[in-house]
């Protein structure tokens, strides 16, 4: 049985991956999982210097999901190269760098201190509802996707993935800007943005007011974006967006997808991309699958 | 670092102590026979929409008969959900987590307040020292005996119905008392204040904070508190209070 997968030309084992911000570099769910079943761990954002990120209460939980508004806190590249690249590279398995910034130069200076690094692939995000600066600031526009993604693919050594924001009128039109601006690959979706609001202390739940829903809750919405987004680009795509299940990761890998991410499921049970994984492998012998080749897009 | 354990636990007995107020008594295997007092476990609905792990701290630990009690309120859904749970049902946590308090062989105050009480059982068994235990309550209160068999008992309630009429620093002075060291855990107004009586004399002081978490194990940067110097993990002036926390040397945290 074929798991592997082809991801702008590098191959994963499996198409199992961690979402951005979910994972931290990895150090703290390697006591649960074990990162050399993944198919990549991506890493938390990083930005070329630390940031604080929001105020608390960053965290609400919704009916089948969660809210978060962490606001891309990150130790800054000098620590993350220095110690969270080395911890990966024990691993087998793939590292995905998730870059931010505030300004296309500091998405710039990110790339490049990472050019010679030990890595796979890089996922820009252009796509955080909860920063001011930067983020879904980039996201939302056809030509700044475009704009910004030449910049990075410039100073890039190693493929460019673009991740995507759900908080837009068409994201064909934001992928197809993605690709035109020589992005490798796309990953969607983002949390959508939503608000929670404390009725008992007549509040907002979270300090940034809005904050990101993740979760089982945006799955549906998810696999409608990476469906129409596979129809508009030759890009691969890595689908994400509430898969809590295998059964939840095949349904993107047949919208499309060609590699899915985990990211609030990892909340639930810290060992979940280990049976997602599994599961996959289940239902491919399930209904006689030898490649898994076979499933991605399957559904047209 | 001591070892992290993710497992099914059954629920030995739980009983209503207070209005509102659950007792759950867990067998675990392994979280028992690791967990220290101040530590918190994750405790994981079993009902689908409720994703994020609940987390609450361990009131006592039973190390030979491998079983932890943890006593919480019911503040929402997913309590709810536990505190209907019967003997016999199981459920997923994961735990030890966090740091716990530090014994030391000084005079100490635990100082507790509401549902921050439950912690410093497990403490009290454990401190050998002379303690002094000062506990607000709002008004129904629960634990006081179990703390009783401790060391010397000091109660306050807001209404006024039992022990001091007031809050916990309102006990120590109505009793005269002093200590050299001070553990407490309870709302942040009480710990604000604890923490601001430590500073004026110059005593020791640690507290057990608590924030909104997802993943309980310092992975996604939810619950963070603001640190004096710059942490060392996290690069900024931020601790995560799931990790290198929920105690902290007061003077360490801004809150």
């Amino acid at each position: 049985m074929n798991t592997k997968v082809n991801l702008a030309g590098v191959t994963l084992k499996n198409p199992v991956m961690t979402a951005s911000g979910t994972f931290g570099s990895g150090a703290e769910f390697a006591e649960f999982a074990d990162l050399n079943q993944l198919g990549a761990v991506v890493t938390k954002g990083v930005a070329n210097v630390p940031w604080e990120g929001n105020p608390t209460p960053r965290i609400a939980e919704t009916y089948g999901g969660m809210l978060n508004a962490v606001g891309l806190q990150n130790p800054g590249i000098d620590l993350f190269v220095e110690r969270d690249i080395p911890f990966l590279t024990k691993y087998d398995t793939k590292i995905i760098v998730n870059v931010c910034g505030r300004t296309t130069e500091d998405y710039c200076e990110v790339v490049r201190r990472l050019a010679n690094q030990p890595i796979d692939l890089l996922e820009i995000n252009i796509s955080c509802p909860n920063v001011e600066e930067g983020g879904i600031a980039f996201g939302q526009n056809p030509k700044s996707v475009e704009t910004i993604t030449r910049e990075v693919k410039k100073y890039a050594k190693q493929p460019v993935i673009m991740k995507l924001s759900p908080n837009v009128t068409d994201i064909t039109e934001i992928a197809k800007a993605a690709e035109a601006g020589g992005a490798d690959a796309l990953s969607l979706i983002n949390t959508i943005t939503g608000m929670k609001i404390d009725i008992h202390r007549r509040t907002f739940a979270l300090a940034n007011k809005t904050g990101g829903l993740s979760g089982p809750a945006i799955h549906p919405v998810a696999v409608r974006m990476v469906y129409q987004t596979a129809q508009a680009v030759n890009i691969p795509i890595i689908g994400m967006g509430g898969i809590l299940t295998a059964e939840d990761a095949v349904e993107m890998i047949l919208a499309g997808a060609t590699a899915i991410s985990v990211g609030t499921a990892n909340f639930r049970n810290p060992a979940v991309t280990m049976e997602i994984v599994e599961g996959i492998r289940d239902y491919m012998e399930q209904y006689g699958v030898n490649d898994i080749q076979e499933l991605i897009g399957a559904v047209k | 670092m001591a070892e992290k354990y993710k497992e099914q636990a059954v629920i030995i007995r739980q009983e209503e102590i207070s209005y509102g107020v659950y007792s759950m008594w867990l067998k675990t295997e392994q979280v028992a026979g690791q967990a220290k007092p101040g530590q918190f476990v994750s405790v994981y609905c079993h009902e689908g929409s409720r994703l994020l792990p609940r987390p609450i701290s361990i009131c006592e630990i039973d190390r030979e008969d491998r079983a932890i009690r943890i006593v919480y309120r019911v503040v929402g859904k997913g309590t709810e959900e536990l505190s209907q749970m019967r003997t016999g049902r199981c459920l997923d946590i994961v735990g030890p987590l966090g740091n716990g308090f530090p014994l030391k062989d000084k005079k100490a105050f635990l100082i507790g307040g509401g549902i921050g009480i439950p912690p410093l059982l497990e403490l009290a068994k454990e401190l050998k020292s002379e303690k002094q235990m000062v506990l607000g309550y709002r008004d129904s209160m629960f634990l006081q005996e179990e703390f009783k068999k401790q060391g010397s008992l000091y109660v306050a309630t807001e209404d006024g119905s039992y022990g001091t009429d007031g809050n916990v620093l309102d006990a120590i002075r109505e009793n005269g008392l002093n200590a050299e060291i001070i553990y407490a855990c309870g709302p942040m107004p009480m710990l604000r204040a604890v923490k601001a009586y430590a500073k004026e004399r110059g005593i020791e002081c640690w507290l057990s904070l608590e924030e909104r978490m997802a993943c309980g194990i310092g992975a996604c940067l939810g619950c963070v508190c603001k640190s004096k110097e710059r942490d060392s993990h996290t690069n900024v002036n931020n601790k995560r209070i799931c990790k290198e926390g929920p105690v902290f040397r007061a003077e360490e945290v801004e809150f």
